[in-house]
């Protein structure tokens, strides 16, 4: 077990700037998932750590020492790879004991380690099958069998859930936080999957674009996400923007005007903004509430969607061409065709400005 | 019978005529060399299909030249050094051309496909220059070197293709581990390999068993021959009689390793041959 901090970690791979200038700091026994959309560098980032890939500028300190030039072996990581990677000429056995056997371990050692680590994850009557043999969730407890079995202080895990089917993926998501809870180890996780990121992580680290859009614990993520980049990621379905108009601001609060919606009156601090300053207003689907036409606030209902226990309401919307969506508990009385108006839980909402940055709230409403 | 069934059996009967007449076309001289070699000298002529009578002179005879068992003893040597050699340079090879990123890569690829393709004479009185340079004139070492060089080619590419095919992970999965490359080519790409290996080292044990031009060339003395080149040289009583009978029975002893390795790897081969044009 070991903390892990990154100062200033870059990588170029040719012409293309992967990772910029990512500060990142993981407690010891932390669970930390990397989340973002394909491309944002989150297996890239999670290979550095790993040794495999060179870090091009930056300092990588697992456990109080710089590692950025030590190979994988010496880092006292392991890794869970998507494809499992098993060596499928080994038995589950030897695929567990083969990083002891390379690392000149006594022949009791490998015994007692690969058993115990089979215990934990219940492979004990699997231990003489080669992979061809095993299921989908059997090959992937190989797999984190192999990785924990060399006892490593930090396990790093690379989309190890995206091969299963859906129903093996939760089940083997509630193993894995079993195993952490367990081990009580340092384990860094990435994942597309933002349910995987909210249900397991204690801190997840959202990447865009090679740079960290914000790190925080899932409520904070969900509550008060910093830029617009991570509300419209966090969170299904996603988070309803409109544009918006300021039109006051105090350190106290502001108001906004948002076309259809009209005047609003927010807790976040405006000052800092101009009179006239083009914003956008982001509500979550569930914040919205939705009432009879009042004048201008005058929406269509285009779609009803029922889900069972929940309906989704999809609004036209009065800019831009992505269709509001209004969240409620079944049954709902709104139906295709209605007209309705807009009244968002003030708050609930999310203002952002012209960056992407989401204005905080005031000082007297975030020490409430 | 009604014309479907007419129809089916037909089909059945010529596909049957067709693999005979192809059988025939490809094992008929090796059988009739067979049974010229157990004739004695004077039923040599006498065309029959079955031989009267069974006669293993021709076999004593051959063995009974020290040079002629001498001449095998060369050939093993130098085909299970050419084998050797070349999947040892090939599976290196094909790690480094496969696997390692650098730059001109596929350059190399080529280059080494190029080589292949210079016709055997080509390239003797050059190879005959750098033979006797290094002082492996008349020598087994001599035509290791020019088989090795004639055999790498095709050994790298097939490698190359099947090393690359192997899942990068996998590879990934060896370092973290703890595995350096060697380890990793012997512990976990070697095993996934044999089929790969297989074939490429049969086809170059077969190369070099065969092989005439260089073996002629490249050899002066009984003591340093192949088996080909002693084959072609055996001599009867006189200027004017070829000894047809130790001849077959030679080419028979010669082939028949060939044919029991080939029947033993022939599933390997297929795979080895195959692997990569179909997924799965």
């Amino acid at each position: 077990m070991a903390s892990v901090t990154l100062e200033k970690v870059n990588k170029v791979f040719g012409r293309d700037h992967i990772i910029k200038d990512v500060d990142l700091s993981i407690g010891d026994g932390e669970f930390v998932v990397f989340v973002g959309p394909s491309g944002c560098g989150k297996s890239t980032l999670l290979r550095l750590i790993a040794g495999l890939e060179s870090i091009t500028d930056g300092d990588l300190n697992i456990g109080g020492t710089v590692v950025n030039d030590l190979p994988p072996r010496e880092r006292g990581v392991g890794m869970v790879f998507q494809s499992y990677a098993l060596y499928p000429h080994m038995t589950v056995y030897d695929n567990m004991a083969f990083g002891l056997k390379l690392a000149n371990t006594a022949k009791e050692t490998v015994h007692e380690r690969v058993m115990s680590t089979a215990k934990i994850l219940q492979l004990e009557e699997l231990l003489h099958r080669k992979p061809k043999a095993l299921s989908g969730g059997q090959r992937q407890r190989v797999a984190m069998g192999r990785a924990m079995a060399r006892e490593p202080r930090i396990l790093l895990f690379d989309e190890p859930l995206s091969n299963l089917d859906a129903s093996l993926r939760v089940q083997m998501r509630n193993e894995i936080a079993r195993l952490h809870n367990r081990l009580g180890s340092t384990m860094i996780y990435v994942t597309h999957d933002q349910v995987e990121a909210m249900t397991l992580a204690d801190k997840i680290v959202v990447l865009n674009r090679g740079h960290i859009e914000q790190v925080g614990s899932p409520h904070e993520l969900y509550q008060r996400p910093a830029t617009k980049f991570v509300a419209g990621f966090i969170g299904s379905p996603t988070m309803n923007f409109m544009p918006a108009e300021l039109l006051s601001g105090t350190a106290d609060g502001c108001r906004v005007k948002a076309a259809g919606v009209g005047e609003v009156s927010l807790p976040q601090a405006g000052d800092a903004y101009s009179k006239g300053s083009s914003l956008t207003l982001g509500v979550r689907p569930e914040h919205l509430r939705l009432e009879a036409p009042q004048g201008d606030n005058c929406f269509d209902i285009v779609n009803v969607e029922y889900l069972g226990n929940e309906v989704y309401v999809y609004l036209e919307p009065k800019e831009g061409s992505t269709l509001l969506i209004h969240r409620s508990e079944a049954p709902s009385q709104w139906q295709e065709g209605q007209q309705v108006s807009l009244v968002p839980d003030t708050e609930h909402v999310h203002l952002f400005d012209e960056s992407g940055a989401a204005l905080t709230l005031s000082a007297t409403r975030s020490a409430a | 019978m009604n014309s479907r069934q007419f129809a089916k059996i037909a089909k059945r009967v010529g596909f049957w005529a067709l693999i005979a007449v192809i059988m025939v076309y490809a094992v008929f001289p090796f059988y009739y060399a067979v049974i010229t070699s157990v004739k004695p000298s004077s039923d040599l002529f006498r065309v029959e299909l079955w031989p009267s009578t069974w006669n293993l002179d021709n076999y004593a005879q051959i063995f009974s030249q020290s040079s002629f068992v001498r001449a095998i003893f060369n050939s093993i040597i130098v085909a299970f050094s050419v084998v050797f050699i070349a999947l040892l340079l090939g599976i290196t090879a094909s790690y480094a051309l496969g696997r390692v990123r650098f730059r001109g890569r596929s350059t190399v690829l080529l280059v080494i496909l190029g080589v292949s393709m210079f016709p055997q004479v080509a390239v003797l009185s050059g190879l005959f220059e750098v033979i006797r340079a290094l002082n492996l004139y008349n020598n087994p070492a001599g035509l290791i070197l020019s088989y090795t060089i004639f055999t790498l080619p095709f050994t790298v590419w097939v490698l190359t293709t099947f090393m690359k095919q192997l899942p990068m992970e996998l590879e990934e999965a060896a370092i973290m581990d703890g595995a350096t490359p060697w380890v990793t080519i012997t512990k976990v790409f070697l095993p996934l390999m044999w089929p790969a290996m297989a074939t490429t080292g049969l086809l170059a044990f077969i190369a070099a068993w065969n092989e005439f031009l260089f073996a002629l060339t490249f050899t002066l003395t009984d003591t340093q021959r192949t088996v080909p080149v002693a084959i072609a040289l055996l001599s009867g009583g006189s200027a004017y009689e070829l000894p047809w009978g130790p001849i077959m029975a030679a080419s028979v002893v010669v082939t028949v390793p060939l044919v029991i390795l080939v029947i033993i790897f022939q599933r390997r081969i297929v795979s080895g041959l195959t692997a990569g044009a179909v997924k799965g």
